[in-house]
């Protein structure tokens, strides 16, 4: 191919005039291995025109929106907080509060005093076994203690 | 209509529209997700698609609209698109590997171009689609495409000498 077509061609192309059998004529030569040194740096623009033109879509195509689908995502996200809140709910009624008369009423004031007595032991048990661990809490304050004076 | 024949239908211009997506949003799984927008808008028109004298170029615009919008809420948001698109071609010759090397000069360059001149090399310079066409779909004067075009190529032209005389930075 004459080197002053190419060079017409290169200069026409980059004023937006050429047309698309003539872009064809300077991908070929751009493509051909004998490219005149100072043509040599459009190599790569051309180069890249026609493999570009070769990236396929693979994905497979589904005829239903994508989009559709989010929505149908988010309606069963919000379905499943108006079931949970709901669960919630009615189980907080059901649970509150024991009805007054289940408590059950002692009328002799001395097994109420035992009774008072017993539950009150238990408390204080569970209270102590908590501060028994606390306890040794003591021994860095008595280090401590010896350390900084 | 049915899906078959609307397959046979897409299938010659599916690739173009996806590589238009993938042109303005440059990641290749949004470019998928855009391909896909379009072609169910398509599906969804399916009765009135015949009276379209080139589906292809409907396509197109469709495309076109649907990225430029898809990029507006995305720069709204403040979100930049991430893309890792690793191509894995085939190494080979020490030249080949050159080759690929400049070819992605070429392609960032073309990514760093305003838009619409990035449509207007998709469509003219890889797609090979005629003015007319490319008028069309972007609802713009032949004369206008021509001169965005020439700027684009003068861009690519100038950055291209820069690398090229001061090497690759």
């Amino acid at each position: 191919m004459a080197l002053d077509r190419i060079e017409k061609l290169v200069e026409k192309y980059f004023e937006g005039e050429t047309s698309i059998a003539e872009e064809k004529e300077l991908k070929t030569y751009f493509s051909s291995t004998d490219v005149a040194q100072h043509l040599e740096q459009y190599k790569p623009v051309f180069g890249y025109f026609s493999q570009a033109k070769q990236e396929q879509f693979t994905a497979t195509i589904s005829l239903k929106s994508k989009r559709k689908q989010k929505r149908l995502a988010w309606l069963s996200v919000a379905a499943a907080v108006v079931v949970m809140v709901c669960i919630g709910f009615f189980a907080y009624q059901n649970s509150s509060e024991p009805t007054q008369e289940n408590l059950g009423v002692i009328n002799d004031p001395e097994i109420a005093f035992r009774e008072t007595q017993k539950a009150l032991a238990l408390i204080s048990k569970h209270v102590n076994t908590g501060i028994e661990s606390v306890n040794y809490l003591g021994e860095y304050q008595q280090s401590k203690n010896k350390i900084f004076k | 209509m049915n899906q078959k024949e609307f397959m046979q239908l897409v299938s010659p211009f599916k690739d173009k529209v996806f590589r238009l997506a993938k042109r303005l949003l440059i990641s290749t799984e949004e470019a998928e997700d855009a391909t896909q927008e379009v072609l169910v808008k398509l599906w969804n028109k399916n009765e009135s698609l015949d009276e379209y004298k080139s589906v292809e170029a409907v396509a197109m615009t469709m495309t076109k609209n649907y990225c430029l919008d898809q990029l507006k809420s995305k720069r709204a948001s403040n979100l930049t698109i991430v893309h890792s698109n690793f191509t894995d071609r085939e190494a080979g010759l020490q030249q080949k590997v050159e080759d690929n090397d400049t070819w992605k000069w070429v392609e960032k360059i073309i990514n760093d171009l305003p838009e619409q001149q990035k449509l207007i090399v998709q469509m003219r310079d890889i797609e090979e689609m005629e003015f007319d066409q490319i008028s069309k779909v972007l609802e713009m004067n032949e004369q206008a495409v021509r001169t965005a075009l020439s700027r684009a190529r003068k861009m690519i032209r100038e950055k291209m000498t820069n690398t090229h005389s001061y090497g690759i930075g």
